[in-house]
């Protein structure tokens, strides 16, 4: 997930906690334990362990997870 | 809030799992302490709020409980063709449960026992000695507090933290988590409340099933489950089913729920020295309907046990606790193990003929001992005799 001429552009897991439901199956499934589940706030991603490998987006019951350009 | 700064016991997440494994501890002697970070324990569930009255008794309740919503006499599975296949409880029933009642009554058997309970408690760290688990970091009413214990109980839940805080990678495969998405309808006619409902073919739900159980003629619990949803996510899949079904297309949403269930998975050791996972944080359910209430109070009680013994013999090493892991395999594990065989079967071999064959020729009682564990022999010899399942048979043996 990293190119785009020479230039690398680093994707990382961005979740929209508008639809976040706070079920927590992501965390359970995440490779490398970049999530975590807070009850108010949603899913926090920890972007520095992420390697947008994409199998929270494929995974989320209601489609809260996008890969993004990390900000 | 009055609490200590050590028990005998810290116990993270107030399920059936924990609440389990509370009330056996406090009822063995020791002092315990029960966490559960959300502010309601039991809401909002992620649960289709379905137990088998045999589960129901074991935890101590009859079934006459507030939170018994509906009595189940059969389940009726509605086939790729569209054809129903009925098929009657025999010698067990279903109930549909009000989960966020039935948790807090798991509660209040553990507080009477002696547990202390409080919610809107985060656990944020497990703490360490010489790399052994000895207690928890809280976030108790806005302040970060240190509480001690000689063993520390992880039933966190699918987002379970804790075990990996406390050494134990609990991470699990995407093919062993199902998502799960369900609404709770109201408004709905249900053609008849005694009855749960399967629906079963590639087209609406490839690789699971879709569930409807009634809480009352004219309120369900209706929900999606699947393995590695592919084109769509479990909710629109869900969505664009509903929209399909008349009595179902103009109801009111009275509850949003999602989920991941692990129906795979199981860990071949669930202990540290001092640490011990229950539940769905240990991927505890049943791999074929994805049902975990049962089994999480089940491991619960043992690991409750099994802490009582080490901590009355002051050696609650890894070692010490192992004994967990053998009893729980022996009861439980092994079985749940050859669920995991069977779903697997149902999930990655039959195609949609397949499965109306397999209905459309066995009896009601061999899908609910399957689902089970049981009776795999028996339908083999089924199959072997009949010349439609005869290819199948082979996936069983």
């Amino acid at each position: 997930m990293r190119q785009a001429g020479s230039k690398v552009i680093l994707l990382v897991s961005k979740v929209d906690n508008d639809k976040c439901l706070r079920c927590g199956g992501c965390v359970s499934v995440c490779p490398v334990d970049c999530l975590l589940l807070d009850e108010a706030k949603g899913i926090i991603v920890d972007a520095k362990k992420c390697t947008s490998c994409g199998v929270c987006v494929n995974f989320c019951p209601v489609g809260a997870f996008s890969l993004k350009k990390e900000d | 809030m009055l609490f200590k700064n050590e028990y005998d016991v810290i116990i993270v997440g107030a399920g059936p799992g924990g609440s389990m494994a509370a009330r056996v501890c406090a009822e063995g002697g020791l002092s315990v302490l029960l966490l559960e970070k959300r502010q309601e324990i039991g809401a909002p569930k992620r649960c289709g709020e379905c137990l088998l009255n045999k589960e129901l008794q074991y935890l101590g309740f009859s079934d006459n409980e507030n939170f018994i919503m509906q009595k189940l006499d059969g389940s009726v599975f509605v086939l790729p063709n569209g054809k129903q296949k009925e098929i009657p409880f025999i010698n067990f029933y279903n109930v549909i449960l009000e989960r966020k009642l039935f948790d807090k009554a798991l509660c209040y058997k553990a507080a009477e026992a002696g547990a202390k309970i409080i919610a809107k408690a985060t656990v944020v760290d497990v703490l360490k000695t010489d790399g052994k688990v000895t207690g928890i970091k809280a976030k108790i009413d806005g302040k970060i507090i240190d509480i001690n214990s000689k063993i520390v109980i992880a039933s966190d839940g699918v987002e379970s933290k804790i075990a990996r805080m406390a050494g134990l990678n609990t991470t699990n495969k995407t093919n062993n988590m199902a998502p799960g998405f369900q609404y709770e309808l109201a408004g709905i006619k249900v053609k008849d409340e005694k009855k749960q409902y399967f629906f079963i073919g590639n087209d609406i739900v490839p690789r699971g099933y879709i569930w409807l159980f009634p809480k009352g003629k004219t309120v369900a619990n209706v929900g999606i489950g699947l393995v590695e949803p592919k084109e769509k996510t479990a909710k629109e899949y869900l969505d664009d089913w509903i929209k399909t079904q008349p009595e179902l297309k103009n109801s009111s949403i009275i509850e949003v729920n999602s989920g991941g269930i692990p129906i795979g998975g199981l860990l071949d050791n669930m202990v540290l020295d001092n640490f011990m996972i229950v539940g769905d944080a240990a991927h505890q359910v049943n791999p074929l309907h994805g049902g975990g209430i049962g089994e999480a109070a089940k491991a619960g009680e043992i690991a409750g046990n099994v802490a009582i013994k080490a901590i009355k013999a002051c050696d609650t090493s890894q070692k010490a606790l192992d004994e967990y892991n053998k009893v729980w395999w022996t009861e439980h594990g092994e079985k749940l193990k050859k669920i995991e065989k069977y779903r697997k079967i149902y999930t990655d071999k039959l195609t949609d003929r397949d499965i109306t064959i397999i209905f459309e020729s066995i009896n009601g009682e061999m899908v609910s001992e399957l689902a089970r564990g049981r009776g795999a022999e028996k339908l083999i010899k089924i199959m072997l005799k009949n010349p439609k399942l005869v290819m199948l048979a082979r996936h069983f043996l």
